[in-house]
């Protein structure tokens, strides 16, 4: 209990500015050893000091132990004094919280991985997870939307994963100018073109609720059972321990059952306007 | 036009039309090919046409005041592109660009629109088939319209 509860510390060591309003921090742990382990979809409370905690999944590469990577949106109070956080200043992480992302059962089936916008972040590791363990897993394909292309987050993993010969990668916007060459469209109607062996495929979806919602129905249409859509669920993490109750979502607690569910198991809650 | 057949006839749109249908649509269709960044359709033109896209990608562009030339949508390999020609007053709304070179099966509408009154069996056919293209874009467009990835207020 003491450890989930009480923070550690973490030194800011560099911050990238994905786009221009997502930012990401690479973290070094300070205080009990040097390493940090998690699974991919797990995510972390962040107390920036005197302000206020708050949840933000992992997003780096889970075979990386001695760094540690946060994806944050600009959109509330916290998130707006984290963005003025400098390289040196401290953090404090309580994590990794949550079960991830289930790869042991995509194993040997070829892998859909959907994300929307900052939903990409929770989905970065699992992408690591399958290159880094090529050989376990079929084809990797990732699907990929968001609002414009000046929103793009991971731009040079983008490019690389989009240059390897073992990973088909697809990114669409909502909207574009013209010197975006890219599909523009939403991110279900890349779906039915490039999902070809449903019956032996798992998906991976992040992003939006809407969007999570209207994939796992495109995916359905293309003969994915409903077992193997995974949707990770963010909603109101605070303790992170299944404790305070603020993310329960009808029997279950978000940040202790969760965030990934399978599709079955959440379809009823989806549409639901309150639980 | 043996060759149109084939194609026509494995196109997930045409799928299951039977064969007099299906060869009066081949008598109004025929292979086409645009370069890079050629207009096939330009917004306020007569829509007297529509494409099956073989291969390629088209963007559908709308001139924004201020904003230059926004791609709404993107069409590309199986596609179909354009239904404008069905209804009155058959013009083009949208610009459409080729982003890459495009090859794509034309068909003349104005010959189908004819066929259409005259067969109505072919016209029943033909507009449920176009009906579920327009409502998996309006879908698509409501999920746009949502702006899911925008902050949430």
């Amino acid at each position: 209990m003491k450890g989930s509860m009480q923070p550690r510390r973490f030194r800011i060591d560099k911050v990238y500015w994905e786009t221009d309003d997502t930012f990401t921090h690479e973290l070094i742990p300070i205080d009990e050893g040097r390493f940090f382990n998690f699974h991919p979809g797990q995510f972390n409370m962040i107390y920036i000091f005197g302000v206020g905690e708050i949840p933000i999944s992992i997003c780096g590469d889970p075979d990386i132990n001695t760094r540690l990577y946060h994806t944050t949106r600009v959109v509330g109070d916290v998130t707006k004094r984290k963005q003025h956080l400098k390289v040196g200043d401290l953090l404090g992480i309580r994590g990794p919280f949550g079960n991830g992302w289930p790869v042991e059962k995509a194993k040997g089936r070829d892998v859909v991985v959907i994300a929307g916008g900052i939903g990409l972040a929770p989905l970065r590791p699992i992408i690591y997870h399958f290159l880094n363990h090529r050989d376990d897993y079929e084809s990797i394909t990732l699907i990929y939307g968001t609002r414009s292309p000046d929103k793009i987050l991971y731009r040079k993993e983008l490019e690389e994963w989009s240059s390897r010969l073992d990973m088909d990668v697809s990114v669409t916007v909502d909207a574009a100018g013209r010197t975006w060459k890219g599909p523009v469209g939403v991110v279900t109607k890349l779906i039915p073109r490039i999902i070809s062996n449903p019956d032996n495929s798992t998906a991976f979806v992040c992003g939006p609720e809407i969007m999570m919602r209207f994939t796992a129905v495109e995916l359905l249409k293309r003969n994915f059972a409903e077992q193997n859509i995974f949707l990770s669920m963010e909603r109101n993490h605070k303790c992170g321990i299944g404790f305070c109750g603020h993310c329960q979502l009808g029997s279950y607690f978000l940040c202790k059952d969760g965030p990934v569910f399978s599709y079955d198991k959440l379809k009823s809650y989806l549409s639901l306007k309150e639980v | 036009m043996e060759n149109l057949e084939k194609i026509l006839s494995e196109h997930p749109f045409f799928r299951d039309l039977d064969e007099d249908s299906l060869n009066l649509i081949v008598g109004c269709a025929s292979n086409v090919r645009f370069e890079k960044d050629d207009m096939i359709i330009r917004e306020g033109d007569k829509a007297d046409k529509f494409y099956i896209i073989r291969e390629g990608s088209v963007a559908l562009e709308i001139q924004g005041p201020g904003k230059g030339k926004i791609t709404i949508d993107t069409l590309s390999d199986g596609e179909i592109l354009g239904w404008s020609w069905l209804f009155p007053p058959y013009h083009w709304r949208f610009d459409g660009h080729a982003q890459d070179r495009v090859r794509a099966i034309g068909l003349d509408g104005k010959c189908l629109r004819e066929k259409c009154e005259e067969n109505h069996d072919l016209g029943y056919e033909l507009l449920k088939r176009f009906s579920q293209i327009i409502d998996q874009r309006l879908q698509a467009t409501r999920l746009q319209l949502l702006d899911i990835y925008g902050i949430p207020s």
